[in-house]
């Protein structure tokens, strides 16, 4: 069979586990709308002003979870779900087909992708109906696509990285959430960070690409003229760099 | 001359300074079932997984369906059909989807309904990974080796663990294989397992190949004496001597070059005393007995 098609067949058959799974389909799926519902109720009110722009809370949140979501499917299920299989010996019985390595990967990378977007539209969506957020068109949606699918390779690719300095199953769930849960509240995910935060959040912002991902997620969906392919540029770097790491550091065999 | 299927020569494998395979020479012939016997941490899995293409050698050749499994050529990965020691599958999957969608990965592949049939799955086909049993799973690792029609079964100790009557039964799948043709490498620690599937047995200690043979004449096993083991009853009087060594159970061994022979005068003895033994058996050395000689026996059999 070639490439293209073992991909999408081993793509259909990680989707089909994936939502038989009821840990992965509730924290990858459920987690990230629940958020949605909790922050938007309880913090929807009032109003954050981000370089000069002032936004409804209801609106940032919208982006924010859409994007919660997104690293959700792509960094932590993809990160945790790459480690579990390597300590079941999954990935060492792939290794021992044909199969190619960079298809199956490809697979789940590309499935952790289509369920960051399926919760990106289910997020859309209630955003519409429940605060009337803007819907992108012409050349904001395609601002907004493209910093979907970098931002979801980015994540991934992140993911990818980290599963292989993960030692095993057992320490995956800590060691995952301990890099990126500090992130996710200096970036604006949990908590609106406007112009008044402090200088070191900024900073952390700048560097690590959760910041420049709500941020360019936020300002495509909405059509801000704040939008910047700087955000997407790094994002860009970052993608490129944990590639690097993660063809040094991966490993198909669960260490003994 | 049969076709090689597998060629060792001079294999060695170092870890640092530790030697895990010191200069093994090994061939199999297209159809043959060999067993490669050792103690745990004999260098086993190490060799196996050489030829699995796993691991690299660190000195020696070696050949599998003519291709060098340490660069991992696809063609060679199409051909071979691997039963880790320890290896697992998505547990959401049904055992249908997950046979049918490893078949998927070879060019050339068997019907899942077939490939289940087989290993004794059939109506297993669409249950959950999860809710088989211990040998269920490993008939599924069996299966799911199987389901590119592999030239070359590699089995690392695919019984281990199991209960006795599941052991049977994998050893019936195993056997089925070898009718169908193919060439199956096996690693065991359970000598019956050798004694009753393989053609040809190699025993591995200390990195080393300290015999080869079939199961029945390996390391001189055929010429070896039979052994007779009796114990008189209470107050007999003294036994003749028949060059019988007194065991801690009270009982006699007596090893015999002609066993019919001898059985016959030590049960007369007892007969024409009028009393029965409360133990007689009579046993050819055992491909334990041989293979505990062979290993220094320092290690027991799990």
């Amino acid at each position: 069979m070639s490439a293209p098609r073992l991909l999408a067949r081993q793509v259909r058959s990680t989707n089909t586990a994936f939502w038989r799974n009821p840990a992965s389909a509730f924290f990858t799926f459920v987690f990230p709308l629940l958020f949605l519902v909790i922050f938007t109720t309880l913090l929807g009110k009032g109003s954050t002003t981000i370089g000069g722009i002032t936004y409804d809370n209801a609106t940032y949140y919208v982006a924010a979870m859409a994007s919660f979501g997104v690293i959700t499917a792509c960094y932590t299920n993809v990160a945790m779900s790459i480690v579990f299989a390597r300590d079941a010996g999954v990935l060492k019985r792939v290794r021992g087909t044909p199969m190619p390595g960079g298809a199956y990967l490809g697979a789940r990378v590309t499935h952790a992708a289509l369920v960051g977007a399926l919760l990106v539209t289910v997020t859309a969506v209630f955003g519409v109906v429940a605060y009337h957020t803007h819907v992108p068109t012409g050349m904001d949606l395609v601002r907004f696509l493209v910093t979907l699918l970098v931002g979801s390779g980015c994540f991934a690719a992140i993911g990818l990285a980290v599963s292989g300095i993960v030692p095993n199953a057992d320490a995956a769930p800590p060691i995952v959430n301990a890099i990126i849960l500090p992130l996710l509240f200096l970036s604006g995910i949990f908590l609106t960070i406007g112009d008044d935060a402090p200088t070191w959040v900024n900073v952390v912002g700048d560097v690590f690409p959760v910041r420049h991902f709500v941020d360019a997620m936020r300002d495509s969906f909405l059509g801000s003229p704040a939008f910047t392919w700087t955000d997407v540029a790094v994002m860009g770097l970052w993608l490129v760099g944990a590639a690097l790491v993660a063809v040094r550091t991966f490993r198909w065999e669960a260490r003994r | 001359m049969s076709e090689r299927v597998i060629d060792v020569r001079g294999l060695v494998k170092r870890y640092g300074d530790l030697e895990a395979v010191g200069g093994i020479d090994l061939h199999v012939d297209r159809g043959e079932v060999i067993a490669l016997l050792g103690p745990n941490g004999a260098g086993k899995t190490t060799a196996v997984e050489i030829l699995e293409g796993y691991r690299t050698k660190t000195a020696g050749e070696v050949s599998v369906l003519g291709l060098d499994p340490a660069t991992r050529p696809r063609d060679l990965r199409e051909r071979v059909g691997i039963v880790l020691q320890s290896t697992g599958v998505d547990p959401f999957l049904t055992v249908r989807e997950t046979v049918t969608l490893y078949a998927g990965y070879y060019r050339r592949h068997l019907p899942t309904d077939e490939v289940l049939a087989t290993v004794g799955l059939s109506e297993k086909g669409d249950a959950r990974v999860r809710r088989l049993s211990g040998g269920q799973q490993r008939r599924l690792d069996v299966a799911i080796a199987l389901a590119g029609d592999p030239e070359l079964l590699f089995l690392d100790e695919p019984t281990t663990g199991f209960d006795p009557s599941a052991r049977r039964n994998a050893w019936e799948v195993v056997k089925n294989l070898a009718a169908m043709g193919k060439t199956v490498f096996l690693t065991t620690h359970y000598m019956d397992e050798a004694q009753y599937l393989a053609d040809r047995v190699a025993v591995i200690a200390k990195g080393e190949i300290v015999a080869e043979g079939p199961p029945d004449t390996i390391a001189g096993r055929d010429r070896m004496l039979a052994r007779i083991r009796f114990r008189a009853p209470a107050g007999t009087p003294a036994l003749p001597s028949w060059g019988q060594e007194p065991q801690a159970d009270g009982s006699c061994l007596l090893r015999a070059e002609d066993p019919t022979k001898s059985a016959h005068e030590v049960a007369g003895w007892a007969l024409d005393r009028g009393f029965s033994f409360e133990l007689f058996e009579v046993t050819q050395p055992s491909l334990e007995d041989v293979y505990l000689d062979l290993t220094g026996g320092e290690e027991g059999m799990t």
